[in-house]
């Protein structure tokens, strides 16, 4: 009796109502937390995996001695290689190094799989792709990406290096 | 020729009216997004423009520019005319609504009448979409609408009805006048419950959250304009924002004296506002009730159907019954200070 009586007093007084208003009421003037994404980043991890990159040695030798390792342990088949010795000097190197970034699942098994640390993932998240057939990374375009990022990539695998 | 004069004249104010009506409504879905952005803790469009100011315009540029599609299974005839009822009744509601003294359209005698006539007309526009889509969605959501506003528009008259025998009158003007003398004189306190069930009424009627069954996205998609692009859909999403403008001049007019100021009977203050004109302080006053309808949607969860009836049929036609008698006592025997 008594129970219903509150009930009956509660919702003609819109009681709950009202506090639900104040709830939103109070968070109108709370600060915002929105993050402005091209201008203000949010912190990443040194170990996040993003777009791949192919480094190269500090005196500009390209590192990837096209062992194939990365290919052979690739879960998702998105890496493809094809190897021949260079004309100058005879090394062992890559013609053709495409990485597939709509097969890639970004598990970062190549960079540990690669005994150079050629092939690496960067922490880069944010990229686009406007045309079919762009999402193919060739080795030009990783060896691109390599070369732009090469000190923040050098600098994250030296904080890791412990680790590994 | 001075016929020819007072048309073109009114033809002047009329297009005047439009205009401003269109800013506003633009500007009140750029307010929308931004009022429930902040209760979100977000900060809203803010990309188009300084503060994203010119977002509305690149929406509306967007929906005026967007390929109009009708369904081949719909009745192609009244598809098209649907929108244009909504849109019609949506701007005739405005032509009674006293700014100012003496500052109306047509300051017709029934203007009550007329207000209940053209907001149920309204439902047509929406009845007719749902039906002439073809569609399972448009048409739930078409009766669901038409259902509600059924339930709802008898509270609503009710409600009107207590106004009509406090003010003795059925004109606009005089419901406002007979408010006069400062706050407390104004209706919305020997009519409370009267003025709180007109109020969740008016959010009923146009279709608002808590009471949005007639578009709920979870289950209806988009209710009854799920098959209307590009201006069809501009004019529907226009006569909603202007309807919620409406109601909460309405709501203004007849429970918180209009035009008045406030600050009547106050000894200084009357002094100091003495100059500030009638249309302001009804922009104020309508400007609270369309901030509460973006803060009941950034708070309030959808009604279930079931208790939208229960609440218009079981709850406020009793309770508005019940306060006309009282009304009616209190107007027999001249309760002061209200009814002298």
């Amino acid at each position: 009796m008594l129970h219903r009586l509150r009930h009956y007093i509660k919702s003609a007084t819109f009681w709950d109502l009202i506090k639900g208003l104040s709830v939103t009421g109070r968070y109108f003037f709370k600060r915002k937390i929105t993050i402005q994404f091209p201008e203000e980043k949010t912190p990443v991890s040194p170990r996040f995996r993003g777009i791949h990159a192919l480094r190269r040695y500090p005196n500009g030798e390209e590192r990837c001695i096209a062992c194939k390792l990365c290919e052979a342990v690739c879960p998702a088949l998105a890496i493809t290689i094809e190897a021949e010795p260079r004309e100058d000097d005879g090394s062992r190197r890559t013609t053709l190094y495409d990485i597939d970034l709509f097969k890639c699942v970004y598990c970062g098994f190549c960079e540990e799989a690669c005994p150079v640390d050629a092939i690496v993932l960067t922490d880069m998240s944010d990229y686009h792709m406007e045309q079919r057939g762009e999402q193919i990374l060739t080795k030009e375009k990783l060896l691109a990406i390599g070369d732009k990022y090469e000190a923040t990539i050098a600098k994250e695998r030296g904080e890791e290096k412990i680790y590994r | 020729m001075a016929s020819l004069i007072t048309l073109i004249w009114l033809l002047v104010k009329i297009v005047a009216l439009v205009l401003a009506l269109v800013v506003l409504v633009i500007y009140l879905t750029y307010l929308e997004r931004k009022v429930i952005g902040y209760m979100q803790s977000r900060i809203g469009p803010n990309r188009v423009g300084p503060r994203g100011l010119f977002q509305p315009f690149a929406d509306m540029l967007k929906l005026l520019t967007k390929e109009l599609i009708f369904p081949t299974a719909s009745n192609r005839y009244l598809f098209l005319v649907a929108p244009m009822i909504s849109f019609g009744t949506a701007l005739a509601g405005w032509a009674i609504v006293p700014f100012d003294k003496g500052m109306v359209f047509a300051n017709l005698n029934a203007g009550v009448l007329y207000s209940l006539a053209v907001s149920s007309l309204g439902v047509y526009g929406i009845l007719v979409a749902g039906w002439a889509s073809n569609s399972k969605y448009a048409l739930f959501g078409a009766l669901r609408a038409a259902a509600q506003s059924i339930s709802y528009e008898i509270a609503m008259g009710f409600a009107l009805i207590g106004v009509m025998m406090a003010a003795n009158s059925l004109n606009f003007q005089t419901v406002i006048e007979a408010q006069s003398g400062g706050i407390w004189h104004w209706y919305w306190l020997p009519l409370f419950p009267l003025f709180i069930i007109y109020w969740i009424s008016g959010v009923a009627e146009t279709n608002r959250t808590p009471f949005d069954v007639a578009e709920g996205e979870s289950e209806l998609v988009a209710g009854f304009h799920v098959e209307y692009s590009g201006v069809m859909f501009a004019l529907f999403y226009f006569a909603e924002y202007a309807n919620m403008i409406l109601i909460s001049t309405l709501i203004t007019v007849l429970f918180l004296g209009g035009w008045l100021s406030p600050f009547q009977g106050i000894p200084y203050l009357e002094q100091v506002f003495a100059g500030v004109p009638g249309f302001i302080w009804l922009g104020l006053k309508l400007s609270f009730f369309v901030y509460c309808y973006l803060w009941f949607r950034a708070t309030f969860p959808r009604f279930r159907y079931d208790q939208i009836m229960r609440l218009g049929w079981k709850v406020f036609i009793p309770l508005t019954l019940v306060w006309i008698v009282v009304v009616a006592l209190a107007v027999q025997f001249h309760l002061p200070p209200w009814f002298k």
